[in-house]
């Protein structure tokens, strides 16, 4: 009986763990900054250079960062998402133009829109670093009190927006 | 002809070298302490690849970073801090002994005892279904046809 019992184990535990591992996506890196202080920044802002943002300034709001640039593609299926994001108003969006041409970007955002309520450069990824980005488009939900809440790596899909950012932003909205 | 090819060659052999990263060192210790870590530091673009192997843009960076915070006299023990504080664990090829890395770091162990076990079982099995066990009743007819042959 365990003659033929046994290989029918066999065959299932190898079964679970393929199946398991069809689910994982090993593409997505747990961030360790989640529940720490969002990164020190103080770059200039996209449409008005010789302005700087700081994460400072964003202090007592909930805001969204978000990693774009006009040369990722996956950011393009993202925009028009972010479009629909930023009408809801749930919360203030950044967007941290990575490594790209100003003139593109803002050609870009002529083209698709502007979701952003500010957009800052980091031309040479040093920001991104700091933030421990490895893809774009990136997404850093970041709550009152500065810390970072929530990282979604790839482009944001609506199922994303409907199932975990508005629900994680309204709960944080009315944290104090 | 083959002169001015040879000179041709030469010319443009420069321009293969722009690719190469150029880099100056203090000490031929930094240059060891750069070349160590960034062959132990994953490229997360590509992330079969080490930062000093890949080709990707964010490795490029992460070399700058790591030759930057050297020249700024950083331990290797602080460059790796600073990356695993923004990457995690997993931009490091060697990652550290935790309860989350814990199966990572026994596994192939447990897998060896685990075949060494089914091996040994496997090897015992064989041996005991070699000798034939055989009932009261099976000795007992063997012992009288024996006994009935001694007669005749």
């Amino acid at each position: 009986m365990l003659k033929y019992i046994l290989p029918l184990i066999l065959f299932i535990v190898l079964a679970v763990f393929l199946a398991l591992g069809l689910n994982l996506h090993p593409n997505e890196i747990p961030s360790p900054l989640i529940g720490k202080p969002a990164p020190a920044f103080s770059a200039p802002k996209l449409q008005a250079p010789a302005e700087k943002l700081s994460q400072t300034d964003l202090k007592g709001k909930v805001w969204l960062f978000n990693v774009w640039a006009s040369w990722c593609a996956s950011c393009r299926s993202e925009h028009p998402i972010l479009n629909q994001l930023a009408q809801t108003k749930a919360a203030i969006i950044v967007g941290l133009n990575y490594k790209d041409d100003p003139e593109a970007a803002l050609g870009w955002l002529a083209q698709l829109g502007n979701p952003y309520d500010v957009s800052i450069m980091d031309q040479d990824g040093r920001i991104g670093i700091d933030w421990g980005v490895y893809g774009v488009p990136e997404t850093f939900v970041v709550d009152k009190q500065g810390l970072i809440r929530y990282k979604h790596t790839g482009p944001v899909t609506p199922e994303d927006v409907q199932q975990t950012f508005l629900p994680l932003i309204a709960k944080l909205q009315a944290e104090n | 002809m083959k002169r001015l090819s040879i000179i041709l060659l030469l010319v443009l052999s420069g321009m293969a070298r722009a690719g190469v990263e150029y880099r100056e060192f203090a000490s031929p210790e930094q240059q060891q302490a750069y070349e160590n870590l960034t062959s132990e530091l994953r490229c997360l673009v590509c992330q079969n690849q080490t930062i000093a192997d890949s080709n990707a843009e964010l490795a490029a960076d992460l070399r700058r970073q790591v030759y930057e915070m050297l020249q700024q006299g950083k331990s290797k023990q602080d460059i790796a801090q600073f990356m695993t504080d923004r990457y995690g664990d997993f931009v490091l090829y060697n990652p550290p002994f935790k309860l989350k890395t814990g199966l990572l770091w026994i596994g192939p162990v447990m897998f060896l005892l685990i075949g060494l076990i089914a091996v040994f079982l496997f090897a015992r099995r064989k041996k005991t279904a070699a000798t034939v066990e055989m009932s009261v009743e099976q000795q007992q007819k063997i012992r009288s046809l024996l006994e009935k042959g001694d007669r005749s």
